[in-house]
């Protein structure tokens, strides 16, 4: 209960409304900036657990097929591209290092640096998806696209020197079902890529006017949350998808 | 210990001259505002237009099975009505009924606080549950939808050619209004309570409130993704729940019912806040064991959240499951006896009286016992595979969602109304309305629990002709209910301007919101209170006339 602190102190530190110097940026149903910040960031930390849950729907889809179809999650698994998954979770790992330089930069008031690094942050952002868009490119070359015009010869027969384990037909078919997970969970993870993107541009506007280093950081640090989340749930994903038995 | 307490004269009673009504006017005072009480108005037009419609899909429901045979509709058409019926009432009109309404009106008053913490997430919850209505009402237009309520795989995703993709996305973008809502109530209650108003000086309305929000914000989500997978399979051809492609179905009903069972929480638990708040103020009494059925609320939902396979006994989950799962679900029942039972000792020994809100908890009180009574019918394995599927399933839930919920909303839309609105409803008038209500009630689905128990099914538009009787009493009830649901919406509306002045605590409760005027100013209250007695305090209440405030 830590907002028993406030309460008490708001017992004690009897002031008419209209003596209080307000912070331009408290909204009038809060008593303090403080008890308005604390609100915020517990918003946002509930705001993340809807999207844990959101997310945990998808994890134990994906927890029940890879028990069920392990041979065909590791076909599946080792047609991704090591390369560009790593180097997408470097990007991002990146970016999120960069947010929080950006929250440090918005306590500290300085415009220049969170300018900075908001601009860093967004330009990752871009990157991510466009390495992501480039891996999508090669799933329907490759014909791996759940739907009707999906291939599984190469699972039945695959190339000799690929050294991969050749699957009977109907387990082949399941690979099926990993690149519909692998679409789903991916996909859903950059459409919150592209609605942080989205919301930088705002901040980077309004961090330009000056808005957020003059006390008032709690919109940087509820995105850096957010930001952090997103990140988060691709470190989750990265070994799910494409690490699943790599030699 | 009951106090004697003698309500006010209302003769003497005067309209404040200021207050949130007459703050600023015109449409656009409405649409974008601020205020959680002008929300909770809004909330309160919308969620009355929703019930019409599903009332009116109800009705025809009732209609075509006035006779055996299939001849005011076709298969496919009532399939239609069914679906639309339960859409429209579980996710546009049961679930954010009270919250939404009466919670997001009295909530933060009743704590102390000037607002919920975020208004303008608040209000962003209503253009959400309007943009999830406008949803449904296209699916409707375009030609409607006929999956169930449930969006059973693989019917929902292969079989039928109607809008699931459009109902799906209303029900997703309705999920997100709830899951605000929920998250705004929560952090109001640890954020924004008064000086002195401790967790247990909470009045139990708040504490259901409170469990209910939290499967809100924990269910909703799940909800969320499973519809986005349905609408996926059926768009882009992905395969997460298609057997074809190796996907389980069963995965499907998993995900869907841990959202769908905690969703009759999210529904009744705000009712039963209600009944807490209307047995106290009619009895003059504090709520008896007000700890337990304060953490009794808790419990309901932390056990809600671990029954949802009692809907699948009959879908092939392995046995030990299902034991697990019964076992479980016969638990909830614990916690629902203990409020019972404590507001019946609330009522032992009080002066009680019976203004319409508590005529409405009466009500609640019988229909929401046998309603739990069958639920644990229900939940022991061997009766669910001979029952489920029949009407007595359907008898079952009406009994807990309309008997149980809808009930206490009425109960609550008038213990609430003079503090909204400022004026009484014409109270012989509304006495009659919750007698017919309940008279209506009875007759349209004890008749089900007879039906279903002799074996016909649900979900069909013919029957054979022993079972006729039976349906022709409940078609005749539910034509008594109707006019018993239409009588508040008519003396509700008269009273807004004919009304008598109701005067800042027409019935001497306890409650924050009582203790200042009807209907509030915008900012609620002039100076914060500070709170020095406890929940359901009547001697305070008879002995102290004026609420500290801050400065
Ligand atoms: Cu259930």
């Amino acid at each position: 209960m830590a907002n028993d602190a406030t309460t008490s102190m708001h017992s004690e530190v009897v002031a008419p409304h209209d003596v209080h110097e307000h912070p331009w940026y408290q909204r009038h149903h809060f008593e303090t900036a403080e008890q308005q910040r604390e609100a915020a960031s517990f918003g946002m930390w509930l705001f993340l657990l809807t999207e844990i849950m959101f997310f945990g729907g998808l994890f134990m889809a994906y927890l029940l097929y890879r028990n069920w179809y392990y041979d065909a999650f590791v076909s599946g698994s080792n047609t991704l591209s090591l390369f560009l998954g790593t180097l997408n979770t470097v990007v991002l790992i990146t970016s999120s290092f960069t947010m929080a330089c950006g929250v440090w930069a918005a306590e500290t008031r300085k415009k220049g640096m969170l300018l900075l690094f908001l601009g860093i942050t967004l330009f990752l952002g871009f990157v991510f998806l466009g390495i992501k868009g480039i891996e999508y490119k090669e799933k329907f070359d490759l014909n791996h696209v759940p739907g009707a015009h999906f291939d599984i010869s190469e699972f039945v027969n695959p190339p000799a020197h690929s050294h991969e384990k050749p699957l009977p037909v109907d387990m082949a078919n399941r690979t099926q079902i990993y690149f519909s997970l692998y679409f789903a969970m991916t996909g859903i993870h950059a459409l919150h890529m592209i609605i942080g993107i989205g919301i930088l541009f705002v901040l980077l506007y309004k961090a330009w006017q000056g808005v957020y280093t003059t006390g008032y950081v709690q919109p940087i640090e509820n995105f850096g949350l957010y930001w952090h989340l997103v990140d988060i749930v691709w470190i989750f994903l990265f070994p799910l998808l494409y690490l699943i038995n790599r030699h | 210990m009951s106090t004697i307490v003698t309500l006010p004269d209302q003769t003497t009673a005067k309209l404040p001259k200021r207050n949130y009504i007459n703050n600023e006017h015109g449409l656009m005072s409405w649409l974008l505002t601020g205020d959680h009480k002008r929300i909770a108005m809004l909330y309160l037009v919308s969620i009355t237009f929703f019930f019409l419609l599903g009332g009116f899909f109800a009705g025809m429901v009732r209609l075509e099975l006035l006779t055996p045979q299939g001849d005011l509709m076709s298969a496919d058409t009532y399939n239609k009505m069914f679906t639309m019926h339960g859409i429209v009432m579980i996710f546009l009109f049961l679930v954010p009924s009270v919250p939404a309404t009466l919670g997001n009106f009295v909530l933060p008053i009743m704590i102390g606080a000037k607002d919920l913490a975020f208004p303008k997430i608040n209000l962003l919850s209503w253009y959400l549950y309007m943009a999830g209505g406008i949803f449904t009402i296209a699916a409707l237009v375009l030609g409607g939808v006929d999956t169930g309520w449930t969006f059973t795989t693989p019917l929902s995703t292969h079989y039928l050619n109607t809008h699931v993709v459009t109902t799906a996305t209303a029900i997703f973008v309705a999920g997100f209004s709830s899951i605000f809502t929920g998250l705004n109530f929560i952090v109001t209650i640890h954020r924004m309570r008064a000086p002195g108003m401790t967790w247990f000086r909470l009045p139990l309305f708040i504490w259901s409130q409170y469990a209910a929000s939290i499967l809100m914000v924990l269910g909703t989500p799940v909800l969320a993704i499973s519809i986005v997978l349905v609408a996926l399979e059926r768009t882009i051809g992905i395969g997460v729940f298609d057997p074809t492609k190796g996907g389980d179905p069963l995965l499907f009903q998993h995900l869907f019912w841990f959202y769908s069972h905690p969703a009759v929480y999210i529904m009744i638990l705000p009712g039963m806040g209600v009944i807490s708040e209307v047995i106290s103020t009619f009895s003059r009494k504090r709520v008896f064991g007000y700890t337990a059925v304060a953490f009794s609320s808790v419990a309901i939902a932390l056990f809600g959240m671990f029954v949802w396979a009692h809907h699948m006994f009959i879908m092939g989950i392995s046995n030990y499951s299902a034991l697990v799962f019964s076992l479980l679900s016969m638990l909830v029942a614990v916690p629902s006896a203990i409020k019972v039972f404590n507001w019946g000792f609330t009522m032992q020994k009080g002066s009680i009286t019976f203004e319409t809100p508590m005529l409405y908890a009466m009500g609640f009180l019988g229909l929401f016992a046998i309603g739990g009574v069958t639920g644990i019918f229900l939940a022991a394995l061997g009766m669910d595979i001979m029952l489920t599927e029949t009407y007595f399933i359907v008898a079952h839930f009406h009994f807990v969602m309309v008997g149980g919920m809808l009930m206490a909303f009425l109960s609550g839309l008038h213990f609430w109304w003079p503090k909204m609105t400022g004026r009484m409803y014409p109270e012989s008038l509304s006495k009659f309305a919750a007698v017919v209500t309940f008279v209506g009630f009875v007759l349209t689905f004890f008749p089900q629990f007879l039906v279903g128990y002799l074996g016909m099914p649900r979900r069909y538009h013919a029957y054979p002709a022993e079972y006729q009787v039976l349906n022709v009493l409940s078609t005749a009830g539910a034509t008594v209910l109707g006019i018993g649901y239409m009588l508040p919406i008519l003396y509700l509306g008269w009273s807004l301007k004919y009304g008598a002045i109701a005067g800042n605590n027409p019935w001497q409760a306890t409650g924050l919101e009582w203790q200042i005027q009807s209907p509030p100013l915008t900012e609620n209250f002039v100076e914060i209170p500070i709170v020095e007695q406890e929940a359901y305090d009547y001697e305070w209440l008879a002995h102290q006339k004026e609420v500290t405030t801050v400065g």
